[in-house]
Parts: structure tokens; C-alpha cells; sequence
């Protein structure tokens, strides 16, 4: 869906600050996808007409980045590392035993994920871009299983933060 | 600090990390940062003349950029066409080296840190708006640098005449969004363009045309994190720490088989064995264990072994270059026992590196593809015994000669790195290798890792 | 361009060269000889250094930069062929075969693709590798035109290059990475871009392929002959190609001052219009009401008949002929020798009442498409561009995006380089006069400090006003110094049609009736007494009944003329109407006599394009049935009315031109054959522009690189003139040589017209609070004969609406979309009406000759602007 009136104002402020309007590609499509779960071709073509760009362009640049979802996705993207630290310190065995128990749970999207930089604790991951370390199978379960019940929850970063303007 | 053999000390020599690691209840605030002499350097330099602090300063320090390839950053800071405005400063914070983790570390428990060091390399250069490029999934550390940019704006440390010295500066934290090319600094400026993150031909360099084809300096947040303190020491004492030409102190990122794993700031001259074996440090191999490799500059960089030579050999940039071939790169060591198949390692580091590859270059985009198909054919016991030397024919015509530094038929190393492992694994593990690849009588012609292709559709 | 870059030695394999300093080296290789293998270098286009094909070693550099990046210094030395190259070549060539299908049997590029032909030179027997290739669901189309397979697509980004830097259109991009890195467009945006095309002639593998071609022919069996478009006046060099006599590709050829290489797509695709089910194929009489076939000399006679009964009543002033810009110059100068030499009338006009006068056509000092890239400024008051002049548009907005020049629009409403312009004049349809009273000030900061002429593309920027306001506007440009004009007029040939006499007032060669009458008296024995009528005059004449004999000559005037209601009643009211054409138009009807002729593609010839610019266009197949080619009809009708012309080749008929018509002294068909890039008259002043070299033909199996007309190839092997349909009755052995056959030495001299500039404007009338002002320019893509009689371009034609502001929308009472009756002083229609923010309040644009009803029922030409009223049907 369109921006929401006050993310559309959040979305001019965003393109006002830098000195080329294409440079607010990232950040809208950021802004976009935190409002409506993914990123929509209806946002893509919104950033385009804002921007001036082709909706083509803004699907290129976006669809090069792997953080922007074209598909609808859970509630809860689990994002679990098993790059070459991660790999030996159990990340693979983490990554599919989530995968496994949440194959058909709708609300979360478990997603293999390159380097988090989160390498001293290793294995990790992320839930909606929240870190979790030094992870096994059963531990990463229960945090997910925190966020569902609410227990835990993420920052919403594009829309809480990105909004502050200068001073 | 002149030995080039030898540990000067095996403990933590805290700089820039000094404030986390004393305060970590508030040492990302203004307030905790004012109250541990932040922003004085800033203070002190804004009454410099801004040329004096490129050449006296940062370069008399010997400062080397921290992001991996070690250019010497006040020479950086020179090749700015004299005259020629705006001109931008860039902040390289899109950590993705894999096992690399201290500049998140960085941005997230002293951002202040990072912005005072903008601030002075910005009025150093001339440069009234600078941009951090950070990694899109660091959340905290977005959160963390929005509220320092904020509070450094109102408190007058950011914005226009700051502290009475006539010089203005805004700061636009970008968030990135996946794609670890985008570290390599031409593919950030397109990036931060809103283009596809691949990267450009050079000449020109982004000092002559950069982020909007004005002049631009692309600078790591550990490197620029670290110009306070050069101000705040002078540059004399600065570089009385560390070895040779490679002043300072470092952080490493150590991970891997060993009992602490962590980051590390240490000066710049100790030995790997020191790293990983020193009890403040690594602590030595998890379960007693022994070193079987390590890669000790980043995913991209050649392997080590646990040799005593590769051990014993120091921290220090040039040194390794020179007699390994070796790079201390983005300063993560990965460190991995016995019980490590190196085939496996080298198999995920190609699939991170094919996964990574931007397809701009014909060797990368589809040799990366290629070694992974095969390593991963070889670590999962599919192997043929020619498979080997196939991968390296294949390396040398993304690197050829299979040589670092990288010589490369692409535009920037990234597919040259996905080399290294292949290289690596030749040079200490190929009779290893060779075992895996004999008597494998199944034959795989479809990789179940990475085949898949994602259809955008058209039209 | 003159370059003024220092030269500096380069020393290329052992070979020392020179070359201006900062020149590519890829360039400077291939201009001396050595062809460094290459994928995604385009000289055309900015170098990106992607496919890594064309890496050499450099002495003194560190590894392998690639050719088409670096640029060449003084003393570099370069290797292009060592091991350490070669390695890497093949290295390239490898790892781009690792996931390119092998479906070369089957592939449109299969014969001419370098891919294919370095792998069979120099490629290894086997595959290394043996893991699985990539899939995509192959072809999918991306537009009408264009369909991609994504599995062939080797990632050079010539296309999307193209798109972006050429075209402006940035309708496909990249999208995805590394390895499924893929061309894309968005969903539900097609790559709509006029000039689509080129993407698929650019693609050096089969990834791109154009909807018309597709399995059409392999390479090996094309031939090919360099011609240039006529689909609009721009005359884009191509090189049409055939296979078993039926045109199937036309490809650009890259010629500096014109196109460069680029087509836009009517003119890629037009070609199909020859072959168009209803071409006629013989000639027709209407007998007992009905047109039937019949023969030659019947259809002839007949019509010669007709022409003569109304000569012998009533005078050569009772006969009009419309039409004539579609031909070649050849066909123009014996249709003007026809009606002005023989017959005696002057009421003659190559244009549909939607032109210049000839006066201002003629007499403004003109430019050259190269002017534009040296221009202080453009000023654009005129056609849309990219709707009209499709590749003109691209070399203006080359202008404005690359080199910096700046662009003045005036108009009325937005357009296609309304983006692009550094100042904007707006005025209402109809007050151009006023708006170009205020050009000297928006001019003066834009050219401050440059050099170079000013340049003024200058047209009718709609059909529902009239010719007038341009008029008056022109004549206050042109006291501005330093201005030259391109005038932007639309049909292929309307430019050599009006310099050979196809207008009211001049005979060829750009004199006026009355300078030339002497001279052509001499050349032809006669010429008009007095000044004749244009379109709207002769269709005001004959729907008086004034005219005796009307002939069309390849017009379809009752699509073309802006006035429906006076065409009809012209045509109708014309006592006996011949028309000339390959197919039956609206008017042709009503003819009492069906000439069809040959079209584009099956008569060689010239064309003028709108700078002035002679070139030759091709003959490639041989015409289906018994058209005749236009000029030979024009002879026959001349001979049954007294007049032998005894010219029977066109290269006779250039040599007559060349003879008598004074623009064209020199201009024969020798020079004709060697100008490579054609002749600008007159030549007096671009004598130094002429490039006399061998031609050659374009080589075919190099179709994804520049095709240059003196590139790599085979000397050119002239075709002997084929035997058009033999008639017994044209058999004539009475041959008289005229006096002087070789130059117009001892012709009466004539001046070359000058227009006076001195204009009284017809006053253009306000507009009342509560009409809108029709806006009624073209579309690419219209109900007119290229593309109806195109199977591939005819579904782009686009819906009828009438666009206004959404403030009209919202006064009017109705929803976007809705329907509404738009009346005019001539008339009424229902119409859609559409809001656009980019449409001026006051302002309604309606595209022209789209659907069946239309502009052409609102519009009353004895007015100067086209004033309408909006209702609800409701």
C-alpha cells in the first residue's frame, strides 16, 4: 500500500537530505518495507514517481540487496548466519532445525543469512535485525518463541529513528 | 618498536575501545563520551589549520586505513583536487568481511567516538556533508548513530558553526541493505547513488570523482574512530606504538576453534600465536586443541597454518604481505582446529563470495558460481581427483599467477578472493583434498546448495 | 566535430600508431587495424568495462586493464595478442559458455554471433564444466516488439545501457545479482520505448530478438543494400535486408551526421507495410461505379483522358495535384515536370495542409543535424520530437544530456524534451507569435559565453492550429542573429518534394514560378503562368467545383488533412480523381483511376531529409504483382499527353535534375554514388562536409557492431536496373537528345529563393474563459499507413482521449475516464477525457489520426486555432 500520511512525510524529509534524490532509494524502500511488512510493487512504484526514476530502477537497485523481501513474509524474519564461524561452531544445525519447526508456522520466515558480524559468539542470528549469539538449536527456538509471545520485540529502525531530522 | 620478530606485548592496548570496555552502561551517550574527554580532540583541532592536521597528524601517525587494505590514510586525504567543491567524506560502515565484527562493535557502544572522528577529518578535508554508509542489518547501531548524530547536533558538535570555529557539518546516516560488495568503496558510492551496488572502473578515484562525481575520501569506521586519538596523543606518541609501517593499534576479530574468542585491541607487532594463545587473549585452542589453519585477515585473505612459522609470524601488515602472501586484511582471524575439514570451509567461503558477487565481471559472476559448484561437490563427497587442479585453472583466470596481493581479470578483488580458499587449499591441504576426491563413485550434476535460480519475471 | 586533442604515439603489437591523446584504446586499435574481441564495449556508448573480453597488457601496468577503459598516452605499449591475453580471453570466453545454452541452431544471432564465432575459432571442443546451467523460462516478451531470453543474455548491458543513456527510457535495468543477474522490466511496464529495437540489434547474442524477425531467415542467407529510411524526414541510414524477395530486417547503419547507427522502431519495423495483404497489385478503372482491375495501358490512357478533358475545358488551372512526399526525388521532379512542364498548373503541394509553406521551408537559412551537437543553444518551437522525429530527438537530447547544450523549449504543452530544456516558454496554441517575442531574453543567459550557431527546429507543433502563428514566429526568430533552422517536417521525402516543385509558387531546385519560368520554360518547354493553389486551397477549389482532375499521389489525404468535412467535399467534388499508390486509401475510393506504385524498399532512388540532405535509398526486392515505381508512371502519363521526357533510369532522371534545377548544380548521379554520407544542398555551402569514398555495403554477420558505411566489407557491386513491366505502347524510337545533357550551361539563370520574412500575422483570436484550446500533434504510433499496415507496430497504437488538466476534469463534473462531448465550430464527438497535470489549464491535447473519428472531425482550417467545449452526457 501507498505510504501512510505520516510516512509520507517522513519519505519527503528522507529525500530532502541528500543532494542527488536517487541516494533516497534505499532508505524508502527501508521505510516501505518496515510499513507494510515487504516491499510491494505499489512502494516501488511510489519511490519511483518520488523520486523521479523509473519503477525499473527501483526495482533493480532494490532486488540487487538482499534485506528487501519481494514476497510476503512472516511477522518474524529469523535471519540465522552459517557463514565460515558460524559453520563450525553449529550454525547449519541451528539454521535447519529452525527451519524445520517453523516450516509451516506463516508468522515467522527463517532465512539463511551470510556474515553478522557477530562472530565472537558464534553461532547467531537475527529476528527482524535483533541480535542472538552464542545460539544452539533449543536456545534459538525459545527466543523466537519470546517474540511470539511478545515477550520480546523488535526496533521498527526506518520508522521510529530515520524521522529525526537534523538537531 | 622497531623488532619485526617478537611479542611486545601479549595483552589488550585499549585506545579506541577503552571507553566501551570502561564504561558499558553508557559509554554510547553524550553524556558517558563528554565525560571520558570526548569531543576535546575536536575542540582542539577545529583551531588547527584544517591541511596541518591531513599531513602533521594523521599522516605523521602512520595511520593505515582499518578496513582491509591498508592504504595510509593521510595520503588518501591528499588526493583531493586542491580548489574543487563540495567535497564529500564517506564513512565505510558496511562491515560484511566474514568473521569481521569489531566495527560493529564500534558503532554500537561508542558512536560518538566515530562522529567526533568525522568531524575532524571532515573539517580537514573542507568537507561540510558527510554520509555513514551502514550495514543495513546493524538495527542497534543504526538506532545508536541516529540519537549520537542528534545529540552531537544539539549539543553543537554537528551542524552549523560548530563550537564558535565557523565550520559546518551535517552528517546522513544511510542505511544499506544486504550486499556485502558494497564494503568495496566504489560499489558504496553507487550504493549511496540509490544505484545498484556494483563497483566502477577507476581512474577516476573517488578522491577526484567520487559520491556524485565530486571529490569523495571513503574512510573505515575503525580508521576514523581512531583520529581523535591521534589528535588528543599527538601524532609522535601515536606512532611509537606498533611495528614498522604499521602503527598503532588494531582491532582483531578472533573466532573460530579458540576459548576466547572476542575483539581484540592490540598493538600492532605481536604474533598471531600471541593472539590466539596469549591467556588475555585467545586463550589458546578450545579443548587443548591445535591450530590445523587459520585465515588471518578475512574471508578474502590466503590461509595460514598452525606452523610455527605462519604462528610466530607478527602482526604487521607489510611483513605478512611480504613473506606469506597473506593479508592482515579487515584484522578477523578465524581460527580452526584439527577437527576442521578445510574443504568445507573453503566450499562456504565460495558460496559467500558467489552469493556476494555483483555479476558485473564476467570471471566473478560466473566463476564464483563455478568453484562453488565444485567445492561444494568435493567437501560433500562428490569429488573427481582432477577437480583440484580444475578449480586452480579456473582461479587463475579470475587471479592470474594466483599470486597476492591479487593480480585480477575483474574490476575489484572480489572474485579474485573467492580464489583464496581454492589456493589455500593446494598449498597445505592437497593430498587431503586428493583423499576426498578418490574412489567417490556418485556422481552430482546438480548442486543441492545454490543453483537456484530466483526468477524476477518481466514485462 | 574537429578534434583539437594533442596526438601521442602508441605502440599496438610491434605496430607504432598515432592517435589524440585520451582516445580509447580499444579505439585507437581498430581504427588502425587491430580488433581488440569485445562484448560489451559499444562506441556509442559509455565504456563500462563489464565483459572483461578485451583485456591486453600494458608495459609498465600491473595486470590487465581492459582496452575499452584505458585511454592511450603518449609512448604506451601495448599487447593485444600475448599468452597472458590470450589466456584471459579464453578464460572470458569460457566462463560466459559455462550457462549460455546451446541452442545456437535455433538462435536468431546463430551465424552472426561473436560468442559463437570466437568459441568455433578458438574455444575448446569440450566443456569443463559439467554442473548443471542455469534456467530461466525462455523467451519471455518484454514488450510488443522485443522478447528476452535470459538464458542466452551474457549480462554486457548494452541494452539497459542503451535504455538509459541513448533512449532516456529506462524502461529495463538489471535486476538481481551475481550469477541471476538478469534484464528486467517492472511488472506491467513493458519496454515501451520507441526505440526498443536497437536494444535487440545491439545484443551481440541472442538475449534480445525482435518479434518481427524472429526464424524469419538465417544470416548466411540475407542480402542486404544500405538505404535510408522514409518513414519521417530524418532519413536514418539502414541497411535493409532480404531473403528470398521479402524484406526482413532493416538494421542502422551508423553514419555521424544522421543517425548513428539508431532507428526508432516504426522505421525498424515499417518494412512489413510492403508486404501488407491489401497492396494492390494491379491497376484499377472504375467501370459502372466500381473500381476493377485492368491493364496498364487502359488504366493509363484513362487517366491521361481525364487529365486532358479538363485541360480542353477549363484550363491547366482546373487541375491540382496533392501529394508526393513518400516518393524518392526522382519521382518528385517528373510528378512537378508532370503538372508544372506539362500539364501547366501550378496548383501542385507535396503537403496535407499539416506543413510549412514552402516559403519558410525554403527561404530560412538551414542547419544540419551536426549543428546541433556545436549549437550556443536549441531552441525547439515545433512537433514533439520523439513522436515525430524519433531520431532526432535522440541527437537533441544527446545534445542537451552529453555535450551541454542548452535547449529552449517553446510550446505549448510538455513533450518529450520538455525535460531536458534549460528554459521553457509556454504559451497557448496559437500565440506562438507572442511567445517567440520573448525568445531573445530566455536566450541571452543560456548562450552567454558560448559558441556556435543557434539552432531552431522549427514545426507545426499541432494540427488544430493553423500553419500561421508558426509563420509570424518564425519570421521574428530570424532576426535573431546567428539562428538556423531545421525544419522539422514529418513525411519521408516532403523535404525533396518541396525543393523539386512540389509546392505552390516553385519550381525545382528552390526557385519561385516566378524567378524560374524563363529557365524552365527553356528546360521543359513551359511552365505555370501563375501561382497555384495549396492543399486546402485546391480542396476548397475542387469542393466548388473547380477542379477538373484531381491527382493524389501516394496521399491518403483524408487521414492526413486536418479538415475532414473540406477533404471529403473536395475529393468528392473533384470531377475526375486519379489516385497513385501501393494501397486503397479512404480517398482512393472514390478514384476513377488506380495507379498502384512501388514502395520503399522495391525503387532506388534519393531521398532529401528535413536538413536538406541528399542520400540514396535502396532497391531490394523486386515488387509482387505490377506496381510501377512512381516516376515511370509520371513518364507515361506525360508521354499520352505530348511530352516525351525519354528518361528512363533514375540515374538519367538526377543527371536532368542536376541539369536544370539550380539548387542541385553538381548534385549528379555520379556524386550521388560516391557521397558517402550524402549531399547537403546546396552544396555551395557544405561542399567541405562531402565525404567521397568507395561504399561499401554493410556486412551482415557483424550486425551487433556499428555498422558503418565504410567499414569492414565488400566494394559495393551496383545492381543493373530491373526490367519494370514492358508496355507496348510507351515503345517509342522517336529519341531526341535535349541540347545540353550534361550541365545547365546555357539555361536562363534563376535565384535561389530567400524568404523576405515579411509577414502580416493573420491575428490569432482569444480564448473564451469556458473552451479549451485544441492541442493536436502526432504519435509515433497513428492510424497512418506505416504503422496500420504493420502487423507488429499496429497494437501500439494508442487509445483516443482527450487529455486537459484535472482541474478541467473536476469543472467539467465528471470522473477521470469519462466520457464527454467535445464540440468545436466544426463539429462534436464523445470522447474519453483524461486529467494530466502536465497539460496547461486551458489547454485540451488530442493525439492526431488515432481511431475512427477524431481530430479531423473537430478542425475547420479556415480558422487559425481549434476552440472547444466540454460536456457531460449526463
Amino acid at each position: 500500500m501507498a505510504f501512510t500520511a505520516e510516512n509520507l512525510l517522513l519519505a519527503n524529509e528522507i529525500v530532502a537530505r541528500y543532494p542527488k534524490t536517487k541516494s533516497a532509494i534505499l532508505p524508502l524502500a527501508h521505510l516501505a518495507q518496515d510499513q507494510d511488512g515487504y516491499l510491494t510493487q505499489d512502494a516501488m512504484r511510489e519511490i519511483a514517481g518520488m523520486i523521479g526514476v523509473t519503477p525499473a530502477e527501483v526495482l533493480g537497485t532494490c532486488s540487487f540487496y538482499t534485506m528487501f523481501k519481494r514476497d510476503e513474509v512472516g511477522r518474524l524474519v529469523v535471519s540465522v548466519c552459517t557463514n565460515v564461524t558460524c559453520l563450525v561452531m553449529g550454525g547449519p544445525e541451528v539454521l535447519e532445525h529452525l527451519e524445520q519447526r517453523y516450516a509451516s508456522d506463516k508468522e515467522v520466515t527463517i532465512e539463511e543469512v551470510e556474515c553478522l558480524a557477530a562472530c565472537g559468539n558464534a553461532p547467531a542470528m537475527q529476528v527482524n535485525y535483533e541480535f542472538h549469539e552464542s545460539l544452539t538449536p533449543g536456545s534459538a527456538t525459545e527466543i523466537i518463541e519470546a517474540y511470539k509471545s511478545g515477550e520480546l520485540t523488535a526496533r521498527g529502525v526506518s520508522g521510529g529513528v530515520a524521522g529525526g531530522g537534523q538537531g | 618498536m622497531t623488532s619485526v620478530i617478537g611479542a611486545p606485548n601479549a595483552t589488550e592496548t585499549r585506545i579506541i575501545t577503552k571507553r566501551l570496555r570502561d564504561r558499558p552502561e553508557d559509554s554510547w551517550t553524550l553524556d558517558g563520551f563528554t565525560q571520558s574527554g570526548g569531543y576535546e580532540s575536536l575542540r582542539a583541532a577545529l583551531k588547527l589549520d584544517p591541511e596541518a592536521i591531513g599531513a602533521e597528524q594523521v599522516a605523521a601517525a602512520g595511520l593505515r586505513g582499518r578496513g582491509g587494505a591498508g592504504f595510509p590514510t593521510g595520503t588518501k586525504w591528499s588526493f583531493l583536487p586542491k580548489g574543487s567543491y563540495p567535497r564529500y567524506l564517506v564513512v565505510n560502515g558496511d562491515e560484511g568481511e566474514p568473521s569481521t565484527f569489531k566495527d560493529r562493535m564500534l558503532i554500537e557502544n561508542d558512536p560518538h567516538q566515530l562522529i567526533e572522528g568525522i568531524a575532524i577529518a571532515s573539517y580537514a578535508i573542507g568537507c561540510n556533508l558527510a554520509f555513514i554508509y551502514v550495514r543495513g542489518e546493524f538495527a542497534l547501531g543504526f538506532e545508536r548513530l541516529e540519537a549520537a548524530r542528534r545529540d552531537a547536533h544539539a549539543a553543537g558538535f554537528l551542524g552549523t558553526n560548530i563550537l564558535g570555529s565557523g565550520f559546518d557539518l551535517d552528517i546522513v546516516i544511510h542505511r544499506a541493505a544486504g550486499a556485502y560488495i558494497c564494503g568495496e568503496e566504489t560499489a558504496l558510492l553507487s550504493s549511496l547513488e540509490g544505484d545498484r551496488g556494483m563497483p566502477r572502473i577507476r581512474p577516476p578515484f573517488p578522491a577526484v570523482a567520487g559520491l556524485y562525481a565530486k571529490p569523495t575520501i571513503v574512510n573505515n569506521v575503525e580508521t576514523l574512530s581512531t583520529v581523535p586519538h591521534i589528535m588528543r596523543m599527538g601524532a609522535a606518541e601515536y606512532a611509537k606504538l606498533g611495528v614498522n609501517k604499521s602503527t598503532g593499534t588494531r582491532i582483531f576479530s578472533l573466532s573460530g576453534h579458540v576459548n576466547r574468542p572476542g575483539n581484540y585491541e592490540v598493538e600492532l607487532g605481536i604474533t598471531f600465536r600471541d593472539l590466539i594463545e596469549s591467556p588475555e587473549l585467545g586463550g589458546g585452542v578450545r579443548n587443548g586443541g591445535k591450530v590445523k589453519f587459520f585465515i588471518p585477515g578475512g574471508a578474502s585473505s590466503q590461509w595460514l597454518t598452525g606452523s610455527d612459522e605462519h604462528l610466530d609470524a607478527p602482526l604487521d601488515m607489510d611483513y605478512v604481505q611480504q613473506t606469506f602472501g597473506v593479508m592482515l586484511g579487515s584484522g578477523a582471524v578465524m581460527v580452526y582446529d584439527e577437527t576442521t575439514n578445510p574443504a568445507l570451509v573453503a566450499w562456504r567461503l565460495a558460496k559467500f563470495f558467489a552469493h556476494e558477487s555483483c555479476g558485473k565481471c564476467t570471471p566473478c559472476r560466473e566463476g564464483t558460481g563455478w568453484i562453488e559448484k565444485v567445492l561444494y561437490r568435493i567437501s560433500h563427497g562428490y569429488g573427481r581427483p582432477q577437480d583440484l587442479d580444475l578449480l586452480l585453472d579456473v582461479g587463475d583466470n579470475i587471479s592470474p599467477g594466483l599470486n597476492a596481493p591479487f593480480s585480477q581479470t575483474t574490476i575489484c578483488p572480489l572474485g579474485p578472493s573467492a580464489v583464496s580458499p581454492v589456493v589455500s587449499l593446494h598449498k597445505f591441504f592437497r593430498e587431503e583434498v586428493i583423499a576426498m576426491c578418490q574412489n567417490n563413485d556418485r556422481v552430482l550434476h546438480v548442486t543441492a546448495s545454490d543453483s537456484g535460480t530466483s526468477d524476477l519475471g518481466a514485462g | 566535430m574537429k578534434d583539437e586533442r594533442e596526438i601521442v604515439t602508441v605502440t599496438i603489437d610491434g605496430i607504432e600508431m598515432q592517435a589524440p591523446k585520451g582516445e580509447l584504446l580499444i579505439r585507437v586499435a581498430q581504427d588502425n587495424g587491430t580488433f581488440v574481441p569485445r562484448f560489451c564495449w559499444h562506441e556509442r556508448m559509455k565504456p563500462v568495462g563489464m565483459c572483461r573480453m578485451c583485456l591486453v597488457e600494458v608495459e609498465g601496468v600491473r595486470g590487465m586493464p581492459p582496452a575499452c577503459t584505458t585511454t592511450v598516452t603518449d609512448g604506451m605499449v601495448v599487447n593485444t595478442k600475448s599468452e597472458t591475453v590470450k589466456k584471459a580471453q579464453d578464460g572470458v570466453l569460457e566462463f560466459l559458455l559455462i550457462n549460455h545454452p546451446l541452442d545456437c541452431p535455433v538462435c536468431d544471432r546463430g551465424g552472426e554471433c561473436p560468442l559463437q564465432d570466437q568459441t568455433l575459432a578458438f574455444g575448446p571442443g569440450e566443456s569443463r564444466y559439467v554442473e548443471e546451467k542455469r534456467h530461466f523460462e525462455k523467451p519471455i516478451p518484454i514488450s510488443e516488439l522485443v522478447l528476452l531470453d535470459r538464458e542466452r543474455c551474457i549480462q554486457c548491458s548494452r541494452c539497459t545501457r542503451f535504455a538509459d543513456e541513448i533512449a532516456g527510457d529506462r524502461l529495463i535495468d538489471f535486476g538481481e545479482r551475481g550469477g541471476e543477474m538478469q534484464v528486467i522490466t517492472y511488472p506491467d511496464d513493458p519496454f515501451t520505448s520507441y526505440f526498443s529495437g536497437n536494444t535487440v540489434q545491439v545484443c551481440p547474442v541472442g538475449a534480445l530478438t525482435a518479434k518481427p524477425y524472429r526464424f524469419r531467415a538465417r544470416p548466411w542467407d540475407l542480402s542486404a543494400v544500405e538505404t535510408s529510411c522514409q518513414t519521417c524526414s530524418v532519413g536514418c541510414r539502414g541497411s535493409l535486408e532480404s531473403s528470398s524477395n521479402e524484406l526482413v530486417r532493416l538494421l542502422g547503419v551508423d553514419v555521424e551526421p544522421v543517425n548513428h547507427g539508431w532507428l526508432c522502431d516504426t522505421g525498424r519495423f515499417g518494412y512489413e507495410a510492403t508486404h501488407a495483404e491489401d497492396r494492390v497489385r494491379n491497376p484499377m478503372i472504375r467501370r459502372n461505379g466500381v473500381l476493377v482491375e485492368c491493364s496498364w495501358p487502359e488504366a493509363l490512357d484513362a487517366a491521361a483522358e481525364g487529365i486532358k478533358r479538363s485541360l480542353d475545358l477549363h484550363g491547366p488551372a482546373s487541375i491540382a495535384m496533392v501529394g508526393g512526399s513518400r516518393g524518392t526525388n526522382e519521382d518528385a521532379y517528373l510528378w512537378a515536370r508532370l503538372a508544372k512542364g506539362v500539364i501547366g498548373t501550378d496548383n501542385v503541394d507535396a503537403q496535407i495542409g499539416d506543413g510549412l509553406p514552402a516559403e519558410v521551408v525554403l527561404g530560412l537559412p538551414g542547419a544540419t543535424i551536426p549543428d546541433l551537437d556545436e549549437a550556443a543553444a536549441i531552441i525547439l518551437l515545433g512537433p514533439d520530437l520523439k513522436e515525430e522525429l524519433p531520431v532526432l530527438y535522440l541527437r537533441v537530447r544527446r545534445a542537451a544530456v552529453d555535450l551541454g547544450v542548452p535547449i529552449l523549449d517553446v510550446s505549448a504543452v510538455d513533450h518529450g524534451l520538455s525535460r531536458y530544456a534549460s528554459a521553457t516558454i509556454r504559451h497557448l496554441p496559437g500565440e506562438q507569435a507572442s511567445a517567440a517575442r520573448e525568445i531573445s531574453a530566455a536566450l541571452a543567459p543560456l548562450i552567454e559565453g558560448r559558441t556556435g550557431p543557434i539552432v531552431v527546429v522549427l514545426g507545426r507543433s499541432d494540427v488544430a492550429t493553423s500553419a500561421e502563428p508558426t509563420v509570424a514566429a518564425a519570421a521574428i526568430i530570424r532576426e535573431i542573429p546567428n539562428t538556423r533552422f531545421l525544419i522539422a517536417l514529418r513525411r519521408g521525402n516532403v523535404r525533396g518534394a518541396i525543393d523539386l516543385g512540389l509546392a505552390p509558387g516553385f519550381l525545382p531546385g528552390r526557385v519561385t514560378l516566378e524567378s524560374g519560368a524563363e529557365r524552365f520554360a527553356a528546360a521543359w518547354g513551359s511552365a505555370p503562368a501563375e501561382v497555384g493553389l495549396d492543399t486546402a486551397g485546391i480542396l476548397n477549389a475542387a469542393s466548388e467545383g473547380r477542379i477538373g482532375a484531381l491527382i493524389l499521389v501516394g496521399a491518403d489525404v483524408v487521414n492526413d488533412f486536418p479538415d475532414r468535412r473540406l477533404v471529403r467535399a473536395g475529393v468528392g467534388g473533384a470531377g475526375f480523381v486519379i489516385c497513385i499508390n501501393a494501397t486503397i486509401t479512404e480517398a482512393a475510393a472514390d478514384a476513377d483511376v488506380f495507379l498502384p506504385a512501388t514502395v520503399w524498399g522495391e525503387k532506388a532512388g534519393t531521398t532529401t531529409n528535413l536538413e536538406g540532405r541528399i542520400s540514396r535509398v535502396g532497391r531490394k526486392i523486386a515488387a509482387v504483382g505490377n506496381p510501377m515505381p512512381d516516376f515511370r508512371i509520371a513518364s507515361e502519363l506525360a508521354f499520352r499527353l505530348g511530352t516525351d521526357f525519354d528518361l528512363e533510369t533514375v540515374e538519367e532522371i538526377q543527371d536532368e535534375i542536376a541539369r536544370v534545377a539550380p539548387a542541385f548544380a553538381e548534385v549528379d548521379a555520379q556524386l550521388l554514388k560516391r557521397a558517402r554520407d550524402g549531399v547537403v544542398l546546396p552544396i555551395a555551402l557544405h561542399r567541405d562536409e562531402l565525404v567521397l569514398e568507395p561504399r561499401r555495403i554493410p556486412v551482415i554477420d557483424f550486425s551487433w557492431e556499428p555498422i558503418k558505411p565504410e567499414g569492414p566489407g565488400e566494394l559495393e557491386v551496383v545492381e543493373p536496373e530491373v526490367v519494370e513491366p514492358v508496355l507496348e505502347a510507351v515503345a517509342s524510337d522517336e529519341v531526341a537528345l535535349p541540347a545540353d545533357a550534361s550541365s545547365g550551361v546555357g539555361l536562363p539563370e534563376a535565384q535561389l529563393y530567400v524568404w523576405s520574412a515579411q509577414h502580416t500575422a493573420q491575428p490569432t483570436p482569444g480564448r473564451d474563459n469556458y473552451a479549451l484550446r485544441l492541442s493536436a500533434g502526432r504519435t509515433l504510433y497513428d492510424n497512418g499507413r506505416t504503422v496500420a499496415s504493420t502487423p507488429a507496430l499496429r497494437a501500439l497504437i494508442p487509445a483516443q482521449t482527450l487529455r486537459v488538466n484535472p482541474s478541467e476534469i473536476s469543472r467539467v463534473g465528471v470522473a477521470d475516464g469519462e466520457s464527454v462531448r467535445v464540440s468545436t465550430a466544426r463539429g462534436s464527438l464523445v470522447l474519453s477525457l483524461t486529467g494530466d497535470a502536465n497539460v496547461p489549464a486551458g489547454v485540451a491535447v488530442m493525439p492526431f489520426n488515432i481511431g475512427d473519428t477524431g481530430v479531423g472531425d473537430l478542425v475547420d482550417v479556415s480558422l487559425v486555432v481549434t476552440d472547444l467545449r466540454l460536456e457531460t452526457l449526463r
